[in-house]
């Protein structure tokens, strides 16, 4: 009997392709939308305690192999999220809140908030281009670890810390989460990156700094899951640019026990989640595998 | 991808209404969309308001980036990402085209081409005062008959677009075409349920990344600049948000006037 769930930590999903935060995650209808077609669970956008606008246009750059994207963390803020996330639970879609603040504070505020609604929270430790937030304090492994402890202290739902490939070593990073008793760790945000418009001699985002997804930086991901699934003892969620089920299985072997989705959609849409249930099915039945479990870290030693 | 190219030609139609035109190589259909990149300022959706050689696209100066086209010279280098969205799809063959306000720019080359198909084009348009009716010869020359009013009576019928329905609706369309206030096209709809008529609108919301990833378009499940612009009956029918909320720029849900 061939079964495609997926476990991280505690948590069970239909599949292990979640929707990345940041994609199609900022209202219940589009939510609903990715979660019917599939998705094993969305990551919300990333939500702080105050609205934000996020940064003028343009917000991203369409490249050959790979996206940039400054949109600068928009979000409605906790309290108008809530509405989004009250209708989600009553259509009983499985949620991780992805979250963001400045402060330990912060986190812990917005973690009681989303634990009403999610199954677990995700840290955005690791947004590349927003002052004060993101990578800023997720690069420092001291900070990491009093968040995920701070919050651990002060509400019983898993937590996921997003991580920073923009560092010279992501598994001290994934170590200081583990020590705070993260869940799991979630690899990789978006790297750092710039285009520039020859045409324009400008940037061509606004904010001229953003953060590269899509198929160029999977190699990036592959390695720092490889990595934070040897240093620790937590499940590791692998994420940058998988697009097909050779990518998805490229991240399990390193380690990953699920996947999310992101960049992908802007040329394939939302029925990927649906393709590669299929081609897992198949991929499972051909090689003679009940579930991806013995696949994970397959790669390792 | 932009597509880096120069304002060719600047044209004031009306009052705080300023069509720029721009070469481009790509080929749009009516109701398309391009993001207009204007460096330093922001990337806006515009619908294009000229097909062809010679594209443009016209704008109303309501906040920074259109008062930044407003002030546009000729020469000035601009970025265009498009054509995006989907376009009309002509079904009837007895068309009235209802605009309101800048709405007017989405649907004129609309008018155009379904003139060109032969079909029996009405149209409807109106505007807050005489100094923002704008292509009127346009209209003129593309439609079988063309009611012209302004809120504020300083030209053609003193009234809005609905009041003026009743007078033409005997006519027997079969599809209606609507731009303009959301609450407006909202009514239309309702009119057109009601004597079973086929119905497309064009639908605006806040939009950032023109290539349906963001969600900032989100319109009750469907996407703006993926789905869209262009929505007919049947995407309308059931959707929660039409003519009754949007989104902020934050994300945050505002419900219509």
């Amino acid at each position: 009997m061939i079964s495609l769930k997926a476990k991280v930590g505690g948590i069970e999903f239909r599949n292990p392709f979640l929707l990345a935060s940041g994609i199609l995650d900022e209202t219940y209808y589009s939510m609903k939308r990715v979660w019917d077609n599939e998705a094993g669970a969305i990551v919300t956008k990333s939500i702080s305690i105050n609205p934000s606008e996020g940064y003028l246009g343009p917000n991203i750059y369409v490249g050959r192999g790979y996206v940039l994207n400054a949109m600068g963390l928009p979000n409605p803020g906790i309290n108008f999220f809530e509405i989004e996330l009250e209708k989600l639970k009553k259509d009983k879609i499985q949620i991780i809140g992805s979250i963001f603040g400045s402060t330990v504070e912060d986190f812990v505020y917005l973690a009681k908030k989303m634990a009403k609604y999610c199954d677990a929270v995700e840290l955005n430790l690791s947004c590349p281009h927003v002052k004060g937030v993101g990578s800023e304090i997720g690069s420092d492994p001291d900070m990491v670890y009093e968040i995920v402890k701070g919050i651990k202290k002060e509400v019983n739902i898993p937590v996921w810390a997003k991580l920073t490939p923009n560092i010279d070593n992501i598994v001290k990073l994934g170590m200081a989460a583990q020590e705070g008793g993260a869940d799991a760790v979630v690899a990789i945000n978006t790297v750092r990156a710039m285009h520039i418009d020859i045409k324009m001699k400008k940037p061509t985002l606004f904010n001229k700094i953003g953060g590269l997804s899509g198929p160029a930086i999977k190699p990036v991901g592959i390695a720092s899951v490889y990595l934070l699934k040897k240093n620790l003892n937590i499940p590791v969620v692998g994420v940058g640019g998988i697009e097909t089920i050779e990518d998805v299985l490229e991240y399990i072997m390193a380690g990953a026990s699920a996947v999310q989705i992101g960049s992908a959609i802007v040329n394939k849409g939302v029925g990927i989640f649906h393709l590669l249930s299929e081609e897992l099915y198949i991929y499972l039945k051909e090689n003679g595998y009940d579930e991806i479990s013995s696949l994970i870290g397959i790669a390792q030693d | 991808m932009y597509y880096i190219t120069k304002v060719e030609k600047v044209i004031k139609e009306g009052e705080g209404l300023t069509t720029i035109r721009f070469r481009s190589p790509f080929a749009a259909y009516p109701g398309q969309f391009v993001m207009l990149w204007l460096p330093g300022v922001d990337s806006i959706p515009m619908s294009l308001s000229y097909l062809g050689d010679l594209k443009g696209v016209t704008s109303k100066s309501i906040g920074d980036a259109t008062r930044k086209i407003e002030g546009l010279k000729v020469g000035d280098i601009i970025g265009i990402d498009g054509p995006l969205g989907n376009h009309f799809k002509i079904r009837g063959k007895k068309i009235l085209v209802v605009a309101g306000g800048s709405g007017i720019a989405s649907v004129i080359t609309l008018i155009e081409y379904a003139k060109s198909l032969g079909k029996e084009v009405h149209v409807i348009f109106g505007a807050k005062t005489k100094r923002e009716v704008i292509f009127e010869e346009r209209i003129k020359n593309n439609s079988d008959g063309c009611i012209i009013t302004t809120d504020d009576g300083s030209y053609g019928k003193k009234g809005t677009t609905i009041e003026a329905l009743p007078e033409i609706l005997g006519k027997g369309f079969d599809e209606i075409i609507t731009c303009g206030p959301e609450v407006m096209m909202k009514k239309l709809f309702e009119i057109s349920l009601q004597n079973n008529i086929l119905f497309q609108a064009s639908i605006e919301r806040v939009m950032k990344c023109g290539h349906g990833i963001c969600d900032s378009c989100s319109f009750g499940g469907f996407l703006v600049c993926k789905d869209g612009p262009i929505f007919t009956e049947m995407d309308l029918i059931n959707n929660e948000e039409f003519g009754k909320s949007r989104l902020d720029r934050s994300g945050k849900r505002v419900f219509l006037k």
